[in-house]
């Protein structure tokens, strides 16, 4: 999500891909597929070259963050004895989780903005704290009331 | 303890007998069902249902991913297939996560070059948007009580969410501020009592 101001920028305004709209679009429709939510680069890619297009953005994308992280995982697991190690996992566990949740909050900012809304954020909370259900089912759940709530 | 490691394995870490298949599976799993976000997915496929890391080290994984560029998923992707079976299993754990939102996302290219906003897909959206705080808050409750060393990383956690949502400071710069903090205050002990030399 960090990255989408920069891909406007690039694919809109500076190599004219696709306009505006159809960004938009593509990050929503991103959005309700399952996965990463940066699938949406592969209509770009395609629209633009094809299936190798297509291919060629997903490499792109991807590639190099992943040999970072690889490499980074193999070094942390390098530093299995050194205790610091043991000092950084157990600090930043709190940091990490903080996060998560302050991540929550921006979202809650945007999604919750009725009853309907808070409803349906309280139900699955509750119902996923305590019962074992898979929460994919719950989350088209959402979308569904979503289309009856929502569709003027 | 396995005396056949995989080459390319880390020695030290615990040595799994998971497949590359089982990861490609498992990850193809992640990257078909995880509707309104993926770490609460990759929680209960990894932690909860195959039992490949636990919470500790999951949070561990989430904290490395969150400190690099690139999205969690595909970080912990990377993460947790290197863990398990190396470069290999790192490549097919990533290769699993994408495919599936790839290929719906191919499709969706095929089909709606010109098409507007589907007053339907906005709709649904709000749904999803509200269903997915609620998944995200039960991960968080989950995590908590897991992986945290002690009530006073509640603090810790507030920090970051003052940080974040009241003072708007970046991810990275929360991170080294309030980690720093957290990190100190779990700073190495001079042993007192060791039982066990590891």
């Amino acid at each position: 999500m960090a990255a989408f101001p920069e891909m406007k920028t690039l694919t809109v305004d500076v190599h004219n891909w696709l306009t505006f709209p159809q960004l938009i679009h593509l990050y929503s429709v991103g959005q309700m597929a399952p996965g990463p939510n940066m699938m949406m680069i592969v209509p770009i890619g395609l629209w633009t070259g094809g299936v190798l297009g297509a291919i060629v953005v997903v490499l792109a994308f991807f590639g190099p963050t992943a040999v970072l992280t690889f490499i980074v995982g193999r070094l942390w697991n390098k530093l299995e004895k050194w205790p610091w190690r043991q000092s950084i996992q157990q600090g930043l566990a709190p940091v990490s989780i903080g996060l998560l949740l302050a991540g929550c909050f921006t979202m809650a900012k945007g999604a919750i903005f009725g009853l309907e809304t808070a409803t349906i954020a309280v139900v699955v909370l509750l119902l996923l704290l305590n019962y074992k259900i898979n929460p994919a089912l719950l989350i088209l759940a959402g979308a569904v009331i979503g289309i009856l709530s929502f569709s003027a | 303890m396995n005396s056949d490691l995989p080459r390319g394995a880390n020695i030290g870490v615990s040595q799994s007998e998971v497949s590359i298949g089982q990861i490609f599976l498992e990850f193809l799993i992640i990257g078909a069902t995880s509707f309104g976000g993926v770490v609460p997915y990759l929680r209960g496929s990894l932690v909860t249902k195959r039992h490949w890391i636990d919470d500790k080290e999951f949070v561990e994984m989430l904290s490395i991913s969150q400190s690099l560029p690139g999205l969690n998923a595909t970080n912990m992707a990377i993460l947790v297939g290197e863990k398990l079976r190396g470069a290999l299993g790192a490549v097919v754990a990533i290769l699993g996560i994408c495919l599936p939102g790839a290929l719906i996302m191919y499709v969706v290219g095929m089909f709606y070059r010109s098409h507007g906003d589907h007053v339907w897909i906005t709709a649904a959206l709000k749904g999803v948007a509200a269903a997915a705080v609620g998944l995200v808050l039960s991960t968080v409750v989950g995590l908590s009580k897991k992986s945290l060393t002690g009530n006073f990383d509640f603090v810790f956690m507030a920090l970051t969410v003052i940080a974040v949502n009241r003072l708007h400071q970046s991810v990275p710069r929360t991170l080294i501020a309030v980690g720093l903090l957290a990190i100190l205050f779990h700073r190495p002990r001079k042993p007192q009592k060791e039982s066990v030399a590891s």
